[in-house]
């Protein structure tokens, strides 16, 4: 019983890191009807917008000191952090906090890269075939992990958790179960509550907001929309970035969870394209249930007794399951009539 | 009927020209080897090869074991300070190049893929005229390319790859290994593990699902299971995984209270600091401290696990605080040339270059067979490692193997790993038979 809430926990948790990413590129789908195969990009930009500023808050001043010497005889660096200086414990509690702090640059970072992005090479494939789309972003994707790779590197860059959120939570003694017998890593735990947080201000945004409205009108019939004089593009491109944001996000939220490197993108590219796939293409609902239930699945597939059962099935069963739904369901479990099917 | 007469003069003159012609092809022998060898330099350049991952995912440390390379080459050359060519012993070397010509090189990048590896080694070797191909960081890399290297007839000195099957099942007469590997980390690891974790434990493995992971986990199966653990589960899981919640769950009710990560390079620094974040450290089970072990570390593997390295205890080839004459005058090398101590993926690439010269050197020629004879049995000290044997049966060095443990209190952003046990060569000496494979014949192919 323990294993299976274990592996609940952490499917919901997996599940939402999917639903996350699954979200903007649905959106983005579902809005211009592009594919954006550089959506995994954005989520790895985010995670280095955390690098970039705990990069910027640790910065130091690096002075040698001639008295000690290396061992290949060059004097010894002395490093004094700059901003623990100046801020005393409050610049030690942002260091330390760096990671969540890192929204806040990252929020205008990744909106901005994200209408650049739409402004500068997505809107001129709009009416180009899919697999244009595909190409151009794909390669504008590789271009975007190089520039990384480029700045920081090839190694993975650790982020830390915060002092206080390190740890596991021991949840079955919430529940007066024995202790440790039940537990989960807060972070975690924190990222689950991030996504779902994120996610339904993703709907309220579109659901309870007269640009939510729009939007969702120009996702039904974008020209009835324009000939009612509304600038629906000017709209879609603050959709591209909204979505930008939320990959950007989900990725700082990430980097205590899997130190960030310039591959990340596409680690996640092909997983993200097949929640998309089994939601339904356009269909917000659906990438976000497809999300959990595949993080879900993919967990208790890496149960020992599952895998003892059916050896590898931990590294098909998200792949069988977007075949069994595309033959059950071609349109994904939420997808509707129209879309992608011209 | 001619009348044959000679005198004794004649038959003396004739006996020494009779000498003479017999002997010719013998004087000569080794210019006769210029036309049937892979790459024979003649009076053209001798160019070296180091094939390494530039890119992809272990393309720090494969840059760090290229910038061994090229320290070597201006060691060879007679540039810098000499290096480790001031301790090694014997010495053959002059330190004006090989056999008194200057060594050029072609760099590589093996993308940290199995079939760019082998393609960059053959272009190396047709294209560039490579002498001898070098480099790797992944046991796959190294098996494609010392194949390869048999078939065209050239040396190949693999670099970092710790999977068993490099020299056992696998094993090429053309391949040569320097660093350690995973039947060596086991027999090294276990007494330090049963000093430090007692002799009942219930071990967990998470294991990297490729030809490193498995050689690693039988290894250390065997090893550990011979002090008496028990194994309670060995799951394998995909290499190049990102997030291994999913995996490390599992442990937690699994009855372990130990869990071993057969991990390498990008795998180990996501697995390691997860399995921290999952509170298996600060967790109790069988009435015991659950503990973490990552049988084989490397330095830039232990800084990208941050802090999560901490106290964790692993195996190394070499490390660059060891204070024999080799690692010191290495690492200072190193450190003048580029502020930073090597890494053990730097150091093995440096020493493997040196070793195959030095067997040319001592050879007096290129000639693949001969330079193989050179190397087999060979004996050496003073690269930083202890006296150490090159094994004529399977081409890999036996050496002492260190074991070592992430820094509790690093002094500086390099002091990462602390060596806490030295395993003398002896204890690490296995019969070769037990891997399998066959070296293969000496004689060279032309390519």
């Amino acid at each position: 019983m323990n294993a299976f809430l274990s592996q609940l926990l952490n499917g919901l948790d997996k599940g939402g890191a999917y639903a996350l990413i699954a979200l903007g590129l649905t959106l983005v789908f579902g809005t211009l009807g592009v594919v954006n195969f550089a959506h995994g990009a954005l989520f790895m930009l985010g995670c280095f917008c955390a690098v970039t500023f705990r990069y910027l808050i640790t910065l130091e001043t690096v002075t040698l000191d001639p008295e000690k010497l290396s061992p290949w005889g060059q004097p010894v660096e002395v490093r004094t952090p700059l901003v623990q200086n100046w801020f005393g414990d409050f610049g030690a509690v942002l260091v330390d906090y760096s990671v969540p702090i890192s929204i806040l640059l990252a929020i205008p970072a990744m909106l901005v890269i994200g209408i650049a992005m739409e402004r500068g090479i997505v809107k001129h494939f709009y009416k180009r075939s899919h697999a244009e789309q595909i190409l151009v972003t794909f390669g504008l994707a590789i271009v975007l992990q190089e520039i990384v790779k480029a700045f920081f590197g090839a190694n993975p860059i650790p982020q830390p958790i915060p002092s206080d959120l390190r740890g596991a939570a021991d949840i079955g003694a919430w529940f007066g179960m024995a202790p440790h017998l039940l537990t989960y890593p807060w972070w975690r735990l924190i990222y689950l509550l991030f996504s779902g947080l994120v996610i339904g201000g993703v709907f309220a945004f579109l659901q309870f907001t007269t640009f939510g409205m729009v939007v969702r009108a120009g996702m039904a019939d974008r020209e009835t929309v324009g000939l009612m004089g509304i600038d629906i593009d000017r709209r879609f491109t603050i959709v591209f970035g909204l979505a930008a944001v939320v990959a950007g996000v989900a990725g700082v939220m990430y980097t205590p969870l899997l130190a960030p490197n310039y591959h990340l993108g596409m680690d996640f590219l092909v997983l993200s394209f097949v929640v998309v796939v089994v939601g339904g293409m356009g269909s917000l609902p659906g990438a976000v249930a497809a999300g959990f239930l595949l993080g879900i699945l993919q967990s208790f597939a890496s149960m020992t007794e599952v895998k003892s059962l059916i050896p590898g099935i931990d590294q098909v069963i998200i792949y069988l399951v977007a075949v069994v739904i595309l033959l059950v369901r071609p349109r994904g479990l939420m997808g509707r009539r129209g879309i992608m099917e011209n | 009927m001619a009348n044959f007469r000679t005198s004794r003069r004649n038959l003396l003159k004739g006996a020494g020209a009779g000498i003479v012609a017999l002997g010719t092809p013998h004087i000569f022998t080794r210019n006769a080897w210029a036309n049937q060898f892979c790459n024979d330099p003649g009076s053209g350049k001798i160019v070296f090869g180091f094939n390494v991952p530039q890119t992809g995912t272990y393309a720090e440390e494969g840059l760090e074991q290229l910038k061994g390379y090229e320290l070597a080459i201006k060691h060879i050359n007679g540039e810098g300070d000499g290096g480790l060519l001031k301790t090694m012993k014997p010495l053959a070397l002059k330190g004006n190049g090989v056999l008194g010509r200057k060594v050029d090189y072609v760099t590589g990048d093996t993308q940290t893929n199995t079939d760019a590896a082998r393609d960059g080694a053959r272009r190396m070797i047709e294209r560039d005229g490579a002498i001898m191909v070098t480099g790797c960081v992944t046991t796959g890399e190294a098996v494609a390319q010392q194949s390869l290297c048999q078939e065209m007839g050239v040396i190949y000195m693999s670099g970092l790859t710790h999977g068993n099957d490099t020299t056992g099942k696998d094993k090429r007469r053309y391949g040569f290994r320097h660093f350690f590997n995973g039947y060596q980390s086991g027999v090294a690891i276990a007494p330090i593990l049963a000093a430090e974790y007692g002799k009942e434990r219930r071990a967990y493995h998470l294991t990297a699902d490729y030809n490193w992971g498995w050689t690693q986990e039988e290894s250390i199966k065997n090893a550990t299971e011979a002090l008496g653990w028990e194994t309670v589960a060995a799951v394998r899981t995909p290499l190049g995984l990102g997030d291994y919640s999913q995996y490390l769950t599992p442990v937690l009710n699994s009855g372990a209270d130990l869990l071993i990560l057969n991990h390498y390079g990008h795998d180990m620094v996501n697995s390691l600091p997860q399995a921290v974040q999952f509170g298996l450290r600060e967790r109790q089970a069988n009435g015991k401290n659950f503990e973490i072990v990552v049988p084989m570390f490397s330095e830039l593997m232990a800084v990208g696990a941050g802090d999560a390295v901490k106290g964790i205890i692993g195996t190394q080839n070499w490390n660059w605080q060891l204070d024999d004459e080799g690692s010191k005058t290495f690492t200072k090398s190193y450190g003048e040339a580029y502020g930073a101590p090597p890494s053990q993926s730097a150091h093995t690439g440096y020493v493997q270059a040196i070793l195959y010269a030095d067997a040319v050197e001592r050879a007096g020629t290129f000639y693949p067979p001969e330079v193989i004879k050179a190397l087999e049995g060979f004996e050496f000290d003073g690269m930083g490692n202890g006296q150490t044997l090159y094994r004529d049966t399977d081409h890999q060095c036996f050496k002492e193997v260190l074991v070592v443990r992430g820094n509790e209190s690093p002094s500086s952003r390099f002091d990462v790993l602390n060596v806490i046990g030295k395993t003398p060569r002896e204890e690490v000496i296995y019969d070769p038979s037990i891997f399998g494979g066959e070296l293969g014949p000496y004689e060279p192919n032309q390519c």
